[in-house]
């Protein structure tokens, strides 16, 4: 394939066999099956440990139909980078046929425990791809607050309590945190908007040097959704501008999915449990600040392109 | 065997040299004293065009490893080094190298662990990851350094094997003295080392998946073949050794001895000191004291029968441990030893020593003294203090 035009173009092959064990309506199961849409040939994936290591690997069987590799949790960027640069040697050397190499890692394995590695690897200019998943806390061990977590989402250990209403602090901003690395592609994509993921990830690969895609996947569970939402909730996060879609193409942002009439916050807040406090009179200040956090980010963005 | 060359090379240079002549195809590592001059060489044979590999400078040793995991899946050969704290933040990975059977090959240059920081020698580095499933090498100076660096690969690479090794030399002492070397020409060493032969390399046609969960169905298995690796390693590191000997004349023992053939009083050491204990027990032997001296070149795994046959007769047996096992019975060394004593027949009287923490020197007349208290107890019939502190204001 190339790229992408229509929902009928996305190619009929499947390098993510079913029978895994991710939940029913898992986010990040839909953005690593599309993201696997978008390969262009010989590709190894270099797996951050998650819930997407655990539900497919469960030995002695794989859902995985492309070499996959699973070292640790924090290291997929650092074992992707040795997996890269082994092969474009050995290509020089020996005539091995180099693969494009591509890491995964969630939100817990790359804004927090993963961020060094990644980071080495964005400065060293390997040319991989690496694919945040992020469903906004650490959700392979039972919803821990992570980075990616944003403000004012209770999780287990940033419960809805009666004097701390759930998580206090700003989101961080990871697209942000890589595109300074000054790395030729950065990018951030939606499950709701394949057409607009998929070609994507066929660019970053296309790109001779590091990129950084980062996606964000509701969690059933996590996010205390209906398992058949999971794609409406992917939605209304961009239409919302909780997640705006944007690329960073060599230092030149621009907006994928212009929203030019922007639905209330409260329209993604509603229909997940772990925002539930914040619809209560008294957690009002609260969800003043997550909604000053998503403008602010957004009226950021617009310089940006515009500049 | 091609005509040898004799090189200056301190003990890191001897073994950057091992490491371009092995022609490894990927290097990662972060520096770190008293590590730091073999990657430094490395980077310089490959900037230079002395040497077609992938050095990959990382920004910390876990990922050093980690990116070393990484590259020996694909089939290249793959080398790292480090020392100390490093050593200490790979231990994460240092377990899955071994348990992905990666058949990496590390250069250990010996240092105290913190705190307080230090950068001079001990064993307290390595013995922290003794258990981690590698198997570990000692060097006694830049010649055992380069020599093992070398078949360390052919162990690590072997089919029976397949595990990771680390040759491990003391900081400062072995990695920075200038020694003479001599090294073996680049043919030799491609003919006893020719390009790694991967059993399961990354393949597109049958894809693998590497480093899957298994649970309580097969995790147990996975890690009983694991043990039965290391165990096999032991016949392969000797083999190799004595390959080796033929090509360069240095035939490599997993035990080396001195004067056990009559020795009363006996000491088993680590590393460099086994040059210092060799030469003070030679003198001793021109007066006539029955002193002799064992140096284990193989640690894990323990070559227990190799080190057992050299202990009949023996009467005093001292231990030498340049590391702490804080709060057992004594330090690793002297707890493997006692071990084998007691599944054995043997009952020699035993002393454990601990010495030269964070770079203290064993001096010769350290050395003698710990003989002489060998040769007390073998009078008295009695070992008074089971663990001697050596070479410590108390």
């Amino acid at each position: 394939m190339a790229f992408v035009k229509t929902i009928k173009d996305i190619p009929k092959e499947e390098y993510l066999a079913p029978g895994h064990r991710l939940c029913a309506g898992c986010g990040a199961a839909i953005a690593i099956r599309l993201a696997l849409k978008a390969l262009r040939g010989p590709t190894v994936i270099v797996n951050a440990t998650g819930c997407i290591e655990v539900a497919t690997t469960i030995y002695p069987y794989t859902s995985w139909r492309v070499p996959w590799i699973h070292v640790a949790f924090e290291n997929a960027a650092a074992v992707a980078s040795g997996v890269t640069e082994a092969f474009r040697i050995m290509e020089k050397k020996y005539g091995v046929k180099r693969p494009d190499v591509i890491a995964i890692g969630g939100d817990g394995g790359t804004f927090d425990i993963g961020l060094q590695a990644l980071s080495g690897a964005l400065e060293r200019g390997h040319k991989m791809l690496y694919i945040c998943y992020d469903n906004e806390a650490y959700m392979n061990t039972g919803i821990q607050r992570s980075g990616a977590t944003p403000r004012g989402a209770a999780t287990t250990t940033s419960p809805a309590g009666r004097v701390i209403p759930g998580k206090l602090e700003r989101k961080k901003d990871l697209v942000e945190i890589a595109a300074a690395h000054g790395i030729p592609y950065a990018a951030t994509a939606s499950i709701a908007y394949p057409i607009d993921y998929i070609n994507k990830v066929r660019k970053a690969l296309e790109v001779d040097g590091p990129t950084f895609i980062h996606v964000l996947t509701p969690c059933v569970p996590g996010w205390r959704i209906d398992p058949s939402q999971t794609i409406n909730i992917a939605r209304l996060a961009v239409d919302t501008l909780v997640f705006p879609v944007y690329e960073v193409d060599n230092g030149k942002y621009r907006i994928n999915v212009m929203v030019k009439r922007p639905k209330p916050l409260e329209e993604y807040i509603k229909p997940q449990g772990r925002f539930k406090h914040l619809l209560l009179p008294e957690n009002k200040w609260l969800l003043d600040k997550l909604k000053e956090d998503v403008r602010a980010k957004w009226e950021r963005l617009l310089k940006l392109v515009n500049l | 065997m091609a005509e040898a060359k004799v090189l200056g090379l301190s003990g890191n240079e001897a073994v950057a040299y091992a490491v371009k002549q092995a022609d490894v195809d990927v290097i990662a590592a972060y520096p770190i004293t008293p590590q730091t001059i073999i990657v430094e060489r490395l980077s310089e044979y490959v900037n230079n065009g002395e040497l077609q590999a992938a050095f990959i400078p990382v920004e910390s040793e876990h990922s050093a490893l980690s990116t070393c995991v990484g590259a020996a899946l694909t089939g290249a050969r793959v080398f790292t080094a480090t020392a100390s704290q490093g050593l200490a933040l790979m231990h994460e990975i240092l377990h899955i190298a071994s348990s992905l059977r990666t058949p990496i090959v590390m250069a250990v240059v010996n240092r105290a662990l913190s705190a307080p920081i230090n950068i001079h020698c001990d064993h307290s580095d390595i013995m922290n990851a003794r258990d981690a499933g590698w198997v570990i090498l000692f060097a006694e100076n830049a010649q055992e350094a380069y020599d093992l660096t070398i078949q360390a690969f052919k162990v690590a690479e072997s089919h029976d094997v397949l595990l990771p090794v680390t040759v491990n030399l003391d900081g400062f002492i072995i990695s920075h003295s200038l020694e003479v070397v001599k090294v073996l020409s680049d043919e030799d060493v491609k003919r006893f080392l020719p390009r790694r032969d991967p059993v399961y390399p990354i393949d597109f046609e049958r894809p693998t998946t590497y480093g899957p969960l298994a649970l309580q169905d097969y995790f147990f298995e996975v890690k009983r073949q694991q043990a039965d690796a290391i165990g096999r390693a032991k016949e392969v590191v000797r083999k190799v050794g004595e390959e080796y000997g033929k090509v360069s004349g240095r035939p490599y023992p997993l035990v080396k001895e001195y004067g056990m053939e009559d020795a009363e009083v006996a000491v088993v050491a680590l590393g460099s000191s086994v040059g210092t204990l060799r030469a003070v027990a030679r003198r001793l032997r021109k007066e006539g004291k029955k002193v002799g001296v064992l140096g284990l070149t193989l640690f894990r795994p323990l070559p227990r029968d190799e080190l057992m046959k050299y202990l009949e007769g023996v009467k005093v047996l001292i231990v030498m441990d340049r590391a702490v096992s804080y709060g057992s019975t004594g330090g690793p060394l002297y707890l493997e030893v006692a071990g084998l004593l007691f599944r054995s027949d043997l009952r020699p009287l035993t002393l454990n020593v601990v010495y030269g923490l964070g770079g203290r020197d064993l001096r010769p007349s350290d050395v003698e003294a710990i003989f002489n208290e060998g040769f007390k107890c073998l009078e008295r019939g009695r070992v008074e203090k089971e663990l001697l502190w050596v070479g410590v204001r108390e």
